[in-house]
């Protein structure tokens, strides 16, 4: 366990996968590559944790295929698939110690008492937890017992590891420490990993590459800074920071069937003589670092935050306002 | 303030005097010398020297352990393929948990011999076409049979809550980890569900220890509570054996109470979590299907055995020695709502008071430990509550013993009048009663009374004009229950009835089970109270459908 496991690569083609009426993945195709820590992010059923339990196998799509490694995993059980998941409930038997959780895997291999003992033991270390072995579940803080399930999981050596939204039972400051030691486990093992999240900031901070999902389909991938800066379309562009997006009512010209967006950041504030956008400030918020105001133009409103120092000049609500938007800054999206 | 201490008063008095004077009595009198000498354990001495008593004992004991090991052989199955599977018969498996309610197993005691006797149909058949018999009904057998097929709902619903209440992801995390199958059953669900399964089995061991009408019926003498009723009745209420045995039933129920809730602390294994939904459901291929099926209607045959021989025999003319009676007649029941109407009057009018006092007292109960801070008032709760511990024919005995001696002022003794059956039926009764009436104010949000009196209403009337509004459809529920209950409630009664002219319809029942010539109206009897039960439970889950949907509007 402590050296890295040959890692393995995922291939997903043309997954259609529907409950009854419900069509719930739509021609998904995706590459995961070897030893990569990858993000599915999107907005609640968006279908993303059912993707991720199609690969571990309580999901069933009706056309498609999953490749582990470049064998395709369709007939295989849950159990037989050597694919470890930690559920967003962590899952944590009540009735078992922590020792036991983490061994209960490894006694389902038939493997030695011995070898079970030190890998457990192992495992637990591997997370900080050795000292909670006999402890019961309900005895541990919700980290721990988020680590409990981490340990229990890669005490296996599963070919890939699938965190189900392993964050979100956890409070503000806990995910913050939670998510680096995710993330330098995952580096330390070198283990393919998939991480569901509707949180972007998780997704940003802690994965390689990224697929945002909505509505069954993916949206985009690719790195979160490819993300950010080269939104593909108005979702991608809006569920990853904030956007503004205007039309062709704004004053500007814009491209037929495209949109203007831009990042709240990327605009200033000028007079209105002789600016394309202009319009009144209707809100003002001060942020601390920044001050963000909302300028109304035309039938739409944007934000625009600008860097704040002490001796700004600072516009009131009201003013009329010019938006400067350099060209670069413009993207120009499909409605 | 002045209003909830006189209330809490009252209570305890009622409490005092009805519950705890008796059962203190009957401890007292098993500790003391017979003729009233001091104190002593040399009655205990005797029990434990007279080989009929001891022998009564392990029966109890025996029969008690094989009823839960054969109700478990009933419902494991059955609990299984309703939460694992996705099965058309779960609605009719479900529905088999209320049948025990409707009808108390000596009601069909007689039927079932009559049915899977040594000369009943079932091995009047089986002689006939392969020549050998079944002892189901043989001595101690006879009542594990039928206490087992009475009691296994108790252990199914126990144990099908359970297994739902184990979330999905749970047994998904072991199939992850490479479990499946039977394997993962048993490491997982099963030791998840063992709490909710003790519980059945615990709450089936103690009913069948206490019961003495079934027993009695199939002419089973040689068991504890039977002892301790033939002992009174027989040998008087100066013999201090009957008060001996009481208390060896109640150490019984209280031990066995005290060690399922040792064995279940620290399991609330409640693992459901939002997102999640009990144990996956798989669907079952034709050929498990139909063996489902056919384990489900065995068993539901074995179920409803008791009620269809009970109707067979009510219509019957004469029933012996063939598979089906000889001709059919309405002649019982003419005669029971003739003659024998009275019981059905009894039984009616005391069903009604004593469920009318549960759910007074039970919902001042409630109201007093959950809305007032007054000192002691969780000693209400528990004292109610011991009523579970102390069955029926000890709290008779009880009764007798306290308020023989207390006469009225024209001379009666106050034992022999019909509202002490009453009064017992209604201690009896008192716990369920209670636990409706917290489950009913539990759920009203308390900032509702805090709002009436912010607008200026007193405590009182915000009871009068908030509280018990809102509770009525709890209430209503636990008044048909403890109703329905009562009104086939026995063991107590057996011991307190004095005259035909005050028993009600369940004593009238086993009198005339014991005759021959009175089976078919005894039958009649018990058709009857099946239909006023069943009418019962089905008000009650109107009443409580109907204050759901209040609920649900105001909200």
């Amino acid at each position: 366990m402590s050296k890295p496991a040959r890692a393995v690569g995922i291939e997903i083609t043309g997954v259609n996968l529907s409950y009854g009426a419900t069509h719930v993945l739509k021609d998904v195709a995706l590459s995961i590559r070897p030893g990569e820590f990858f993000a599915f992010l999107g907005p609640s059923g968006c279908g993303k944790t059912t993707l991720l339990r199609l690969i571990a196998g309580f999901a069933q799509a009706q056309t498609g295929k999953v490749l582990l490694d470049g064998q395709d995993v369709a007939p295989l059980p849950p159990w037989k698939r050597d694919v470890g998941m930690v559920f967003q409930s962590y899952a944590l038997w009540p009735h078992m110690t922590v020792a036991k959780n983490v061994a209960f895997g490894l006694e389902e291999r038939r493997l030695p008492r011995r070898e079970i003992d030190r890998r457990v033991a192992e495992a637990l270390d591997l997370v900080g937890l050795s000292a909670f072995a006999e402890r019961r579940p309900a005895q541990l803080s919700g980290g721990q017992q988020q680590r409990v399930a981490v340990a229990r999981t890669i005490a296996i050596e599963p070919k890939v590891l699938l965190l189900d939204e392993p964050l979100s039972n956890l409070d503000a400051k806990m995910r913050v420490s939670v998510r680096r030691e995710l993330r330098s486990l995952q580096q330390r093992l070198g283990l393919t990993t998939i991480f569901v999240t509707h949180d972007q900031e998780e997704a940003n901070t802690i994965c390689d590459r990224i697929a945002v999902m909505d509505a069954g389909t993916v949206q985009q991938v690719g790195t979160p800074m490819e993300l950010y800066e080269n939104p593909a379309n108005l979702f991608v562009a809006n569920f990853l920071g904030s956007a503004n997006i205007l039309d062709e009512r704004a004053g500007v010209p814009i491209p037929a069937g495209k949109r203007l967006v831009f990042r709240p950041q990327h605009a200033a504030l000028t007079s209105p003589e002789g600016a394309p956008l202009r319009g009144p400030v209707t809100h003002r918020e001060f942020l601390g670092a920044t001050v963000r105001y909302a300028v109304r133009i035309g039938e739409s409103e944007v934000l625009i935050e600008t860097p704040f120092q002490s001796g700004n000049e600072m516009r009131s609500v009201g003013d009329q306002v010019g938006v400067d938007l350099p060209p670069r800054r413009m993207l120009f999206l499909p409605a | 303030m002045r209003g909830q201490y006189l209330l809490a008063l009252a209570i305890a008095l009622f409490l005092g005097v009805f519950l705890i004077v008796p059962v203190a009595t009957v401890v007292y009198v098993a500790f003391t010398e017979k003729g009233g000498g001091g104190l002593t354990l040399v009655n205990f001495l005797d029990f434990g020297r007279t080989d009929l008593f001891v022998r009564s004992f392990w029966n109890s004991v025996y029969v008690s352990a094989m009823t839960v090991v054969w109700a478990s052989v009933l419902a494991l199955p059955l609990a299984y393929l309703t939460t694992r599977f996705e099965f058309r018969g779960a609605m009719l498996v479900q529905t088999l948990g209320f049948l025990p309610l409707i009808m108390p197993p000596f009601v069909g005691a007689v039927a079932m011999q009559l049915l899977f006797g040594r000369n009943g149909s079932v091995n009047l058949l089986l002689d006939e076409w392969f020549d050998f018999k079944i002892g189901f009904m043989e001595g101690l057998n006879g009542v594990i049979f039928l206490q087992a097929i009475h009691y296994f709902p108790f252990i199914l619903v126990n144990l099908s809550a359970a297994l739902r209440n184990i979330d999905r992801s749970m047994e998904e995390a072991a199939q992850n980890l490479g479990s499946h199958g039977l394997r993962l059953f048993r490491r997982i669900a099963l030791p998840l569900a063992l709490p909710g399964y003790i519980a059945g089995a615990s709450l089936v061991f103690v009913k069948v220890f206490d019961d003495v009408a079934t027993p009695l019926l199939l002419n089973v003498k040689e068991m504890l509570a039977p002892q301790a009723y033939l002992r009174i009745t027989s040998i008087g209420i100066d013999d201090p054996m009957g008060y001996v045995i009481s208390v060896v039933l109640i150490l019984v129920a209280v031990a066995t109470m005290w060690a399922t809730a040792l064995v279940m602390k620290g399991k609330d294994y409640a693992t459901t979590q939002r997102g999640g939904g009990g144990l996956a459901r798989r669907k079952l291929r034709p050929r498990e299907q139909a063996l489902a099926y056919a384990v489900v209607f065995f068993i539901l045959a074995l179920v409803l055995a008791p009620h269809v021989g009970l109707v067979l025999l009510s219509f019957a003319t004469v029933w012996s020695f063939s598979p089906l009676p000889d001709g059919y007649t309405l002649a019982h029941y003419t005669r029971v709502l003739g003659d024998s109407s009275v019981y059905i009057k009894n039984t009616l009018l005391y069903a009604g008071l004593a469920a009318t006092i549960d759910v007074v007292i039970g919902g001042a109960i409630a109201y007093l430990v959950l809305r007032t801070r007054l000192r002691g008032r969780q000693w209400l709760d528990w004292a109610a509550s011991t009523a579970l511990a102390v069955p029926g024919v000890v709290l008779g005995i009880g009764y007798l013993r306290a308020f023989y001696g207390v006469n009225l002022p024209d001379g009666t003794p106050l034992a022999t009048l019909w509202i002490v059956i009453v009064l017992a039926i209604a201690i009896r009764r008192l716990p369920y009663a209670l636990r409706a009436a917290y489950a009913a104010l539990q759920q009203i949000s308390i900032s509702l009374e805090e709002a009436a009196e912010n607008l200026g209403a007193t405590k009182a009337r915000t009871v009068r004009r908030v509280v018990i509004p809102l509770m009525t459809g709890g209430l209503l529920a636990g008044f048909v229950t403890s109703f329905a209950t009562a009104a086939v409630e026995l063991s107590a009664v057996l011991i307190l009835v004095q005259s035909n002219s005050d028993a009600p319809l369940a004593y009238g029942l086993y009198v005339l089970m014991q005759t021959p010539a009175g089976r078919g109206a005894g039958a009649a009897l018990g058709v009857i109270a099946v239909l006023i039960v069943a009418v019962c439970m089905w008000l009650s889950q109107l009443a409580a459908d109907r204050s759901q949907r209040a609920r649900g509007l105001d909200i």
